[in-house]
Formats: C-alpha cells, sequence, structure tokens
C-alpha cells in the first residue's frame, strides 16, 4: 500500500462513532418455538397473558401494511423498569417485548377470522436487546424461529370491501435491529412515556397505562403523569392538530433511521418528533445519496407543495428501490400519506 | 441446556438442507462467528431481498470470481441494497458480483475496516435512470480498501466512499456511470491506478453541507487514466450529481487539501479538471459549520490531452465556455470563489498541455454577463506556487 501522508487535517473532523456489538451466533438466547417461553395461557393463538405478561399499546403506531398488533411486557419477576424523560424505558435484563401481527380476513369483522402472521420477541440479553422473529403455522397452533425470515401470501378485504393481496414480509434478525438502532445498540421503540400516556382496555377496565404499571410496581422514578407528553394518535383527528399528527406520524415511521445516531443520519434528514430545524426536517432540503428516490424532484419537502416534496414520493411507493421506509412495506398507507400531504400543503 | 442448543442446531441444519440460496446465505450471515468465511457458489442467482450482515467481527465472504459467482437482484421484492453490511469490523468481500440491485449494490456503514476485492457491482441493462444510485458504497467507514474491482451503470457513482477515513482506492474500473468515482466528505483518501471512462465525469471530490461528517481532506488522486467521460447524465433530477457537466474529467467541489497529479485525462470534452464552490450548485446554504469553498488545491505533472470539439451544451457552464472558447475549452477550470478568511492556495504546475481559465464568477456574473466581455483569466502564473511539489510515487 502507497503510503498516506501523516499530515493532520487542521478542521475538526467529527469523529465517527462506531461501537462494535458482536452477537456471534444469537441462537442461544432464543428459544425454537413460541411455546416454549409459557407467555400465553389455553390455545396460544388467543393470547391471553399469563400473569406477569402485561398487554399495551402505543398512541402512534409503525405502519405495517395494515397489520394489527398485540403488544405485551414481560419483565423478570419481581423486578422493574426505570422511567426515561427521553426515549425508551430503561428494562432490566431478561426483558421481553412481544407484538403479534395479525389480519383479519375482512377488516369489516375484525374479530372473525384471524389469521396470526408472526410474533416478535425483542429480549434483553446479556448482550444487550436482540429480536428473534416467529412464524405461525397454518394450522395457527404454533410459531417458529426463523432467523432468516419468511415471506408469506397475505391477503384480507378493506374496509372499503375491497381484496387486497400481497406478499407479507416477516423480517430477518438483522432487519430487527435495522429499525430497532440507536447509536449502534439496539433499543426498543415503543415503549416511551409519551406512546404509552394514554387510556388502554384492562380486563379489569381502562386505565392510563402508565397508572397502571405504577399500581402494578413495575415502573420507578415516574414523575406526576400530568407533567408528561403525549404523542397523538395521528388516525384519531381529535387527538391533535394536521401538523402535530403528521409529526407524530413521520416519528413513530421514519424517526428510527432519520435521526442523529439512526442509521439515516447520512442523508442529514432528521425526522423524530423534537427536531425543530426546518432544514434538517427536510423544508427545501436537498436530497443526499437517494438516488432515483428522488423522483426528479429537488426537495425532501416543499412547503404547500406536496406533490414536489420527495417525502410524499417516496411514501407513495411500493418499488423497493424507491419508497420509504425501505422495510415492512408493501402497501401505500393511504391515509397516512393523506396526512402528510395535509400537512404540506398547509405549510408557509 | 446443552440439550436445546442440539435441538436447535437440528432444527436449523434442517432449515438449510431445504433453503434455496438467499435463505441459505442470510442464516450464514446471521450466525458466522468471528473468523468464518461465507462461500457464494459458483454460478448465477436470483435474491429477492436484501442480503445483510450486521454486527460481525473479522468475516470473510468470498465467491469463486466475479464473473463466475453471480448474485442478480433483477427481482428484488424488498430492501433497497443488493448486500447491507452495518455495524461490523474486518469484513472482506471477494470474488462475486451484484447485479440489477433497485437501489445501491452493495452498502456498508458504521464498519472498520471493510475490503472489496474482485468485486462486480453492474446493473445490466446499460445507463438508465431507473439504476441503482451506487455501485460500491461505503459511508460512516473507517479503513475502506477497494481495488480489482468494476462497477457499471450506477445513476449517482459507481464507486463512492461518503463521510469515511483513511480510504484506498486503487486498480478499478468504472464505466458507464454517472460518476466514476466520487470521495464525499472523506478524509485521507489515495485514488490510484483506477481505470475511469466512458461516464458523465471520471473523479468527483465532494464537500457537501447537512452531513453528519463535515468536512474532507487530504485526498490524493494520481496515476489514473481518465478518459473520455463524455456520457449523458442520467442521474435522476434533485441529485447533487445530475449537476455534473458530460464530458468531466476530474470535479473538486468545495473540498480543501486535494492533490492531483500523475493522471492522464484523455477527450473529456467539457472539463478536464474543475475547481469549483458550492455556489456553483446554485443550491441555497443554509448550514452554518459548512465551508462552501475550495481550498489547498494542488494540480501537477497530469496529462491532459484533448481534441478540438464543442463542451456539452445542455448546462450553462458548458454553454458558457463554447461561447467563449469555441471548440477549444480549457482543460483546467476554476470558477474563481475563494474564502475571504482563507485563501484558495490553488497551485498548478508541470501539467502537460493543460490551458487554465478563471471564471471569476463572483465578477463576472454579479448583475448580468455576456461570456463575450467577461474578464476571465487564462493566466496559470498566479497559481505557480513558486516551488516543485514533490512526487509521491505509487509502490507495489
Amino acid at each position: 500500500m502507497s503510503k498516506i501522508s501523516g499530515k493532520t487535517n487542521r478542521l475538526v473532523l467529527l469523529t465517527l462513532l462506531i461501537s462494535f456489538t458482536f452477537a456471534g451466533n444469537p441462537l442461544k438466547y432464543a428459544k425454537p418455538k413460541l411455546s416454549d417461553y409459557g407467555f400465553f395461557e389455553g390455545e396460544m393463538a388467543d393470547h391471553h397473558p399469563m400473569e406477569g405478561v402485561i398487554p399495551y399499546d402505543v398512541s402512534a403506531q409503525l405502519f405495517s401494511d395494515y397489520a394489527l398488533k398485540s403488544r405485551f411486557i414481560v419483565l423478570p419477576k419481581g423486578q422493574q423498569l426505570d422511567f426515561q424523560k427521553n426515549g425508551a424505558f430503561d428494562f432490566p435484563e431478561e426483558s421481553v417485548l412481544i407484538k403479534t401481527f395479525f389480519y383479519p380476513a375482512d377488516f369489516r369483522s375484525p374479530d372473525q377470522n384471524i389469521r396470526l402472521m408472526e410474533t416478535r420477541l425483542l429480549i434483553n440479553t446479556p448482550e444487550g436487546w436482540l429480536g428473534f422473529p416467529y412464524v405461525w403455522n397454518a394450522e395457527q397452533t404454533e410459531a417458529y424461529l426463523e432467523i432468516a425470515g419468511e415471506r408469506l401470501d397475505a391477503s384480507f378485504v378493506n374496509y372499503a370491501g375491497n381484496q387486497v393481496d400481497f406478499k407479507y414480509s416477516v423480517p430477518n434478525f438483522n432487519q430487527c435491529k435495522g429499525c430497532h438502532v440507536s447509536q449502534n445498540k439496539m433499543v426498543p421503540i415503543g415503549p416511551k412515556a409519551r406512546l404509552l400516556n394514554h387510556s388502554f382496555d384492562y380486563v379489569g377496565g381502562a386505565m392510563n397505562q402508565l397508572k397502571k404499571w405504577t399500581s402494578l410496581g413495575i415502573i420507578t422514578g415516574l414523575p406526576e403523569i400530568s407533567t408528561l407528553a403525549h404523542t397523538p394518535d395521528y388516525n384519531n383527528p381529535e387527538d391533535g392538530s394536521v401538523k402535530e399528527r403528521a409529526r407524530a406520524l413521520i416519528d413513530i415511521n421514519c424517526a428510527h433511521c432519520h435521526r442523529l445516531g439512526g442509521p439515516a443520519e447520512t442523508s442529514g434528514l432528521f425526522l423524530n418528533i423534537e427536531e425543530t430545524n426546518p432544514t434538517k426536517l427536510g423544508v427545501m432540503k436537498p436530497p443526499i445519496a437517494a438516488g432515483r428516490g428522488a423522483g426528479n424532484l429537488n426537495y425532501t419537502i416543499v412547503p404547500g407543495a406536496p406533490e414536489k416534496s420527495i417525502m410524499v414520493y417516496r411514501m407513495e411507493s411500493t418499488d423497493p428501490g424507491i419508497m420509504m421506509p425501505e422495510l415492512g412495506r408493501k402497501l401505500v398507507h393511504k391515509d397516512g400519506v393523506e396526512l402528510v400531504k395535509k400537512w404540506i400543503k398547509e405549510m408557509d | 441446556m446443552k440439550k436445546q442448543e442440539i435441538t436447535l442446531s437440528l432444527f436449523f441444519f434442517a432449515n438449510i438442507l431445504f433453503a434455496d440460496l438467499e435463505k441459505d446465505l442470510q442464516t450464514q450471515f446471521i450466525l458466522a462467528e468471528p473468523g468464518d468465511t461465507i462461500s457464494i457458489p459458483e454460478g448465477h442467482y436470483q435474491i429477492q431481498g436484501t442480503l445483510s450482515v450486521e454486527g460481525k467481527e473479522n468475516l470473510v465472504i468470498r465467491g469463486f470470481g466475479k464473473n463466475r459467482s453471480i448474485l442478480s437482484f433483477l427481482n428484488q421484492s424488498e430492501g433497497a441494497q443488493g448486500i447491507s453490511i452495518t455495524n461490523s469490523k474486518t469484513i472482506l468481500l471477494e470474488g462475486f458480483a451484484v447485479q440489477d440491485s433497485k437501489g445501491d449494490a452493495i452498502k456498508v456503514q458504521y464498519t472498520d475496516g471493510i475490503i472489496f476485492r474482485d468485486i462486480k457491482a453492474e446493473w445490466t441493462g446499460g445507463p438508465k435512470e431507473t439504476n441503482g444510485a451506487y455501485g460500491l458504497y461505503p459511508v460512516q467507514c473507517e479503513n475502506v480498501l477497494i481495488e480489482h474491482s468494476i462497477s457499471i451503470g450506477a445513476s449517482d457513482a459507481g464507486i463512492y466512499v461518503g463521510q469515511s477515513n483513511n480510504i484506498v482506492v486503487r486498480y478499478n474500473e468504472v464505466y458507464d456511470n454517472v460518476a466514476g468515482i466520487e470521495i464525499e466528505n472523506s478524509n485521507n483518501a489515495e485514488v490510484y491506478e483506477n481505470y475511469s471512462h466512458g461516464n458523465t465525469g471520471g473523479i468527483l471530490v465532494f464537500d457537501l453541507p447537512d452531513l453528519i461528517q463535515k468536512k474532507g481532506g487530504n485526498v490524493h488522486i494520481f496515476n489514473n487514466r481518465i478518459e473520455s467521460n463524455n456520457l449523458f447524465n442520467f442521474a435522476p433530477k434533485g441529485n447533487i450529481v445530475g449537476k455534473i457537466l458530460p464530458g468531466t474529467g476530474i470535479m473538486i467541489l468545495a473540498c480543501s487539501d486535494v492533490h492531483i497529479f500523475a493522471n492522464t485525462l484523455i477527450n473529456n470534452k467539457s472539463i478536464g479538471t474543475g475547481i469549483v464552490s458550492y455556489f456553483m450548485t446554485e443550491e441555497d446554504l443554509n448550514d452554518s459549520l459548512y465551508n462552501p469553498y475550495t481550498a489547498d488545491i494542488h494540480i501537477y505533472n497530469n496529462t491532459f490531452d484533448r481534441w478540438p470539439g464543442f463542451p456539452d451544451l445542455g448546462y450553462d457552464i458548458g454553454q458558457l465556455l463554447a461561447v467563449k472558447y469555441g471548440r477549444n475549452t480549457p482543460d483546467i477550470v476554476y470558477d474563481g470563489m475563494q474564502d475571504p478568511e482563507n485563501p484558495i492556495r490553488l497551485c498548478i504546475q508541470n501539467n502537460e498541455d493543460a490551458r487554465f481559465t478563471d471564471l471569476d464568477i463572483e465578477h463576472n456574473f454579479e448583475e448580468w454577463y455576456s461570456p463575450f466581455i467577461s474578464n476571465f483569466s487564462e493566466e496559470m502564473s498566479p497559481h505557480n506556487c513558486g516551488k516543485q511539489h514533490p512526487m509521491i510515487s505509487t509502490t507495489k
């Protein structure tokens, strides 16, 4: 190799933060079948949680091809999680987050003819969080670990009564981390105060989730709930302004990558809900390394002109080389796109 | 515990036996232990989703040669890249090809120690806007070596090193891309003995705003053959390389501390070597930490050869040069912009058959311009820095 001049650069260099998580073979942290964990009693497909398996939901959801989701947290017996003001709560080792993806055959009868697709486990191991996908069998009696992911034929009838057929994609072990990453470490996304700060229908009645967790004694350090932020449900026009709901939508769908420390930080486009700099949010910002994702458009967001905004173009695409997010979506999130268009249209 | 591990291995063994190559490779990528070599068999294989390597150390992924082990992503249905490598250390990719990925062919991010050797990235349908952006694409990496590789048809750059440090790019061939090789916001890069031909632009050294790693520098471009980079610009609009004038040999944009020497630049019809500020992109600038000027640019001992002909007329700068110089456009074009607080220090010496122009755009285009009356300076002497540059010789 030829000699690289040893002259130091006079300009300030931002040091790259490269840390390493050499998971090696991750199988030692996972069980081959979902039933091996004993999270549910009765028919496993019914998801009746055992004691200590606590259901929850988040106010703004990642769009996953219209899949419905059931979520649970499991803490090691007698242990608690620590409240964090920003970001996900701190979980003790051996905690598990459970998320099952399912479709009704017809969304107009959402409780009938349910097909469970997959259950993803996020397990807090001694090497940090790791994600494991379990794919349900046709009989809906068991889900098996598929470390390399899977593609499944799927279909449903939507609210408008139209049949939708598509290839449902179960992420592989690496792709789990592709979204659940911050500063190169894997982290949960959902269990944040602002996403949990709303009422949930428990078996014993509805209650604010953070209050419930406090009453169960599984969380420490929680401040007065009225002082905590609430991220709106972007589907509910009564839960926030167009701007607030659009920001909630792009936060939960984009910001796991598009923020400082996320894998899409190379683009300089930061879409997390805390971001206030218009350029970083994409306003009149030329694309970086977008390739044909730019779609012959010049800026991520052109205020007042959704049709000229790369953000809308990429949300409306299902071409893998153009679409955003890059993973976890084969269909267009029509209501989501409409909301973002409305937000951009109203922008000065 | 032991028993469970055995059960697990059997379970996965059964999976691998019946899986296609895609699932087999992806499973191996996930389960690899440090020191493993994963083999890509000889043949032409269709892959439908991005193959990903994450958080691995000391891993070799090796095929039987770039024309013998071919992964085709022609029918890719998910993921933007062909292969994605993240958050890893000491990775060697050798002897295989990635074809027709929907986005980038091979993207490597947050990785310390990445070698591409005898790798081919290719879009087989010729230069098209619908081709993926980058062929070989390390970004936010340390210690990068790309050698004996080929990249063809990228709608942005064939070989693109971005926001990285300590880089060697050598003995590669790049053609039919918008940019052959691009070094962007990167430090300590040596780019030598590459053959960059038939692209829109041969070799680009850029510093762009609004990025995490703000500034590149200490870039040496030498002993390259940069020939006939006159291809139409097929980058999707909106991308910065879409502004590259067809017929560009080397373009330095808003960079500092760049040495261009001992290159052979042949028949690049518009600009042999351009030195320009970010202002030439005509984009707004909102990044207060970004320096849009070039500085410390050294161009010496290069050979320029260009036969008479018009530059590309589809772009303003091409029209400008054509009106002023007709069929004999200069080889080295400088936009004349200088950082008021940091003089340019542009050194141009000992270049064979080189003609120079300083466009002085700040003064010539302040209000309106006519190339007929504008004050371009063809005088190279202000930029003869008065000392001979040491020859930095290539070894091996």
